[in-house]
């Protein structure tokens, strides 16, 4: 066991840091989200240079030998600086969906437009608000002579807005099956909109859209499990993300106590807010230790086992994080609440962790259940943090 | 960065479980598995098979007796011995005074003392807290005075563990009443049959008895029992506190309960609502157990932030475990359920109710765990810590 960084986890960190430092200023963030993209497409450019597109994919499908450890450096540094951009939905998401799905002769094709940065990929799958895990999917994919007919509706399809290539879940005949359809598709109406933090988000109508067969990744009727690994590693990606905006705001919050004066003294010397603080850094330094027990239950090759992890992770990250969020802004009294400040910006981030891709509750009962008839004997302890005996990493998709 | 263990752990950790079982003795395993308080008997057998194999206190350096376990694999090893049900050895001996000895003490102390511990032939308490001497350590009064080559020590410590069955106290003394607070406090060994020990007992909302009065009246202790320099024992005070600190989320006894009581609750565990609130606790204490982990490992920059966040959450775990298990039993959990050993009995023990065997101990552990966020650094003042020390307020 090992919780530090190695040499080139190290660089990596130090990469991100120094691209935020340099592009996103908080002024300069808030001038590019009022811009009708909201993202700046010269970022993506950078991103695929620098290799972040690629840093969390195994090499065995074309990545460059990382995993979700460096998709947490990425975007724990990403969300530090509050950054608008569609790395969790494209970068993590998307590619790992199809890095679990597509076939050997299909995954090359698939993948380097969006690991070289030419493409932006978004996953479309969720049907409803309230959907969680598995929806019941009701978009459904024809076969004709050509290929396949797709018919149905997605909603807040996260990186929807910049996407040049949707992965429409549909069902097809059994099963569910994944479909790479070109944006601007005839039959594919995007409607676009801001999420809570500023994230482009769409909800698609399909109507008789026509695709080639080579559209359909995988084999067919195949994409559930893939689909749900995708969305975990997405869980993970948003933890990340909440614990670098929890850090931050939590030492924002730090000098602002010792710099604003009220009754003739600086705000640090009132008990009262001294623990408050202490709370803020108690929840901080949990979640940080449950994201990387989070990470640790993606590589589980037990699916159950691996839900359990992720479930847990998102369950305590989520509300830890909107508790840092909401404490943040509320020690900042007025100026909190403010959108010319930067500490309501995080909130907003941690707003959405919070309550995209399952609830707390929702996640709080995916784990009760993954952990129904587990043998706790056996799991007393050490299973909690590490596969047991037979439960061997899976490193590469079997097929 | 890797979050799995390693196959050699995962052996180590296979083969002390392994051997527990084989050896740890089923009617100890038992009464520990119910909660009860450890008899000194059942401590002293058990801390001699441990001795027997150099694992009684593994902390500690090789040098003297401890083994070349990593913090992990420590780590592990009390995991198993909670699961087992293995009683608690003596922690004031082996995690507070050990260290101190073998870090600033004599030759000679370490040659007449460390062995004995090692073999639970000599067991201590800790003298440090007073009546008017609480989260505010640096107050105590406790005076200790050379007369020839003896300190004749005067005054009262209070809820000091199992000094009830210690046959030593290491204690705080002020040997320099001019000087400032923490500048005049030395660190003394003192026998616990010498004249002029009184031990009284505090009966606790448990209803046993595990804390004590202790009064000193003009007791002679040798100077050859005090530990380091006069006037420095304020420091080494510090050097304990920080390893109680560390040791103090106590995530193996929490897992080891949540384990109990999903067993015993089985059937309460269909109500939705409680088992929500036990799942919510199970993620709780995942979250802190890859904590402690981040400690034990040495993440460099997880050592200072975490110390306290581990004692404030890991007492609050101990408190919510033991309260869902109160919880469960239903009308069995408000059922006052004495030790049937008799052991650490008040003076004035209730009739034993007719419940599951299960059901004993819950309660007591549910009152006397109030003091988890107590001891050792209240919850508060590990704030005060966190705020001062971590965040620079």
């Amino acid at each position: 066991m090992d919780f530090d960084f190695s040499d080139v986890q190290q660089s990596l960190q130090d990469s991100v840091k120094r691209f935020c430092e340099r592009e996103y200023p908080f002024e300069k963030r808030q001038a590019l989200l009022r811009t009708e993209a909201g993202f700046d497409r010269a970022h993506w450019a950078t991103f695929a240079e620098l290799g972040w597109l690629g840093a969390g994919l195994a090499e065995e499908v074309g990545g460059f030998g990382g995993g979700p450890i460096e998709n947490a450096i990425i975007l724990e540094q990403l969300a530090r600086a509050l950054v608008v951009a569609p790395f969790l939905s494209s970068a993590v998401i998307a590619t790992q969906a199809i890095a679990r799905l597509a076939l050997p002769e299909q995954r090359d094709k698939l993948l380097s437009p969006l690991l070289d940065g030419t493409s932006i990929a978004a996953l479309a799958h969720g049907e409803t608000a309230q959907h969680a895990f598995a929806p019941d999917l009701a978009a459904k994919a024809t076969k004709t002579k050509a290929g396949y007919r797709l018919d149905g509706r997605k909603v807040f399809v996260l990186g929807g807005q910049a996407a040049d290539v949707f992965l429409v879940s549909a069902r097809d005949g059994a099963g569910e099956s994944l479909f790479a359809v070109p944006a601007h598709t005839p039959g594919v109406e995007r409607v676009n909109y801001h999420a809570v933090d500023g994230r482009r988000v769409s909800d698609l109508t399909l109507r008789g859209v026509e695709v080639e067969a080579s559209a359909l990744i995988g084999a067919g009727g195949d994409a559930a499990d893939a689909i749900d690994y995708a969305l975990d590693y997405g869980v993970i990606g948003l933890c990340a993300e909440a614990v670098g905006a929890m850090d931050a705001a939590l030492w924002i919050t730090r000098d602002y106590l010792k710099t604003r004066k009220q009754f003739g003294v600086t705000l640090n010397t009132f008990q009262a807010l001294q623990h408050r603080m202490a709370d803020m850094l108690v929840e901080t330094e949990l979640a940080r230790s449950m994201l990387y027990r989070g990470i640790a239950a993606l590589a589980l090759e037990n699916v159950l086992e691996r839900r359990r992890g992720v479930s847990a992770a998102k369950a305590q990250i989520g509300e830890a994080g909107f508790f840092v969020g909401a404490q943040a802004v509320q020690l900042h009294g007025g100026i909190g609440v403010t959108e010319e400040y930067i500490v309501g910006h995080y909130l907003k981030r941690l707003a959405l962790v919070r309550g995209l891709f399952g609830s707390s509750d929702q996640h709080l009962a995916r784990f009760a259940e993954c952990a129904a008839g587990r043998n706790e004997e056996e799991a007393a302890g050490l299973r909690d943090f590490r596969p047991a005996p037979g439960l061997r990493r899976r490193r590469t998709r079997r097929r | 960065m890797e979050f799995d263990l390693s196959e050699a752990d995962l052996a180590f950790r296979r083969d002390k479980r392994a051997w527990i079982r084989a050896n740890l003795p089923a009617d100890i395993a038992e009464r520990g598995r119910r909660g009860f308080h450890a008899t000194r008997s059942d401590v002293e057998i058990w801390t001699r098979l441990l001795n027997a194999q150099g694992w009684a206190a593994p902390a500690w350096p090789a040098e003297y007796g401890g083994t070349a376990w990593t913090p992990l694999q420590r780590y592990l090893f009390q995991l198993e011995l909670r699961a087992a049900g293995a009683p608690v050895q003596d922690q004031s001996a082996m995690e507070l005074v050990g260290p101190v000895l073998y870090t600033f003490g004599s030759d000679a102390q370490k040659r007449a003392y460390l062995p004995k511990i090692l073999n639970a032939e000599t067991f201590w308490c800790q003298g440090f807290s007073e009546p008017n001497a609480g989260s505010d350590l640096a107050s105590l009064r406790t005076r200790a005075v050379l007369d020839g080559d003896c300190y004749v020590v005067t005054g009262q410590k209070t809820w000091t563990s199992d000094a009830q069955r210690a046959d030593m106290m290491f204690a705080l003394v002020r040997t320099d009443p001019e000087a400032r607070p923490q500048a005049g406090i030395s660190f003394l060994l003192i026998d616990m049959q010498a004249p002029g020990v009184r031990v009284r007992p505090i009966y606790t909302i448990d209803e046993g008895r595990s804390v004590n009065e202790v009064f000193l009246d003009d007791v002679r202790v040798p100077c050859k029992n005090l530990v380091g320099e006069a006037n420095k024992g304020w420091s080494y005070a510090k050097f304990l506190l920080t390893n109680e600190r560390a040791m103090s989320a106590e995530t193996a006894h929490t897992r080891a309960d949540l384990s109990s009581l999903k067993r015993f609750a089985a059937e309460k565990l269909a109500d939705p609502l409680f088992a929500a609130k036990v799942s919510r606790l199970e993620i709780d204490l995942m979250a802190l157990e890859y904590a402690v982990l981040r400690v034990i490992s040495a993440e460099a920059a997880a050592q200072d932030a975490v110390a306290s966040v581990l004692k404030l959450r890991g007492a609050e775990l101990r408190q919510r475990v033991a309260e869902l298990a109160v919880e469960a039993l239903g009308a069995a959990g408000l059922a006052v359920n004495p030790d049937p050993t008799g052991h650490d009995a008040t003076d004035h023990p209730a009739p034993r109710p007719p419940v599951p065997a299960y059901a004993h101990g819950w309660l007591a552990r549910a009152m006397f765990r109030r003091a988890t966020t107590i001891y050792g650094g209240s919850n508060e003042i590990q704030r005060n810590i966190i705020a001062k020390a971590v965040l620079g307020l």
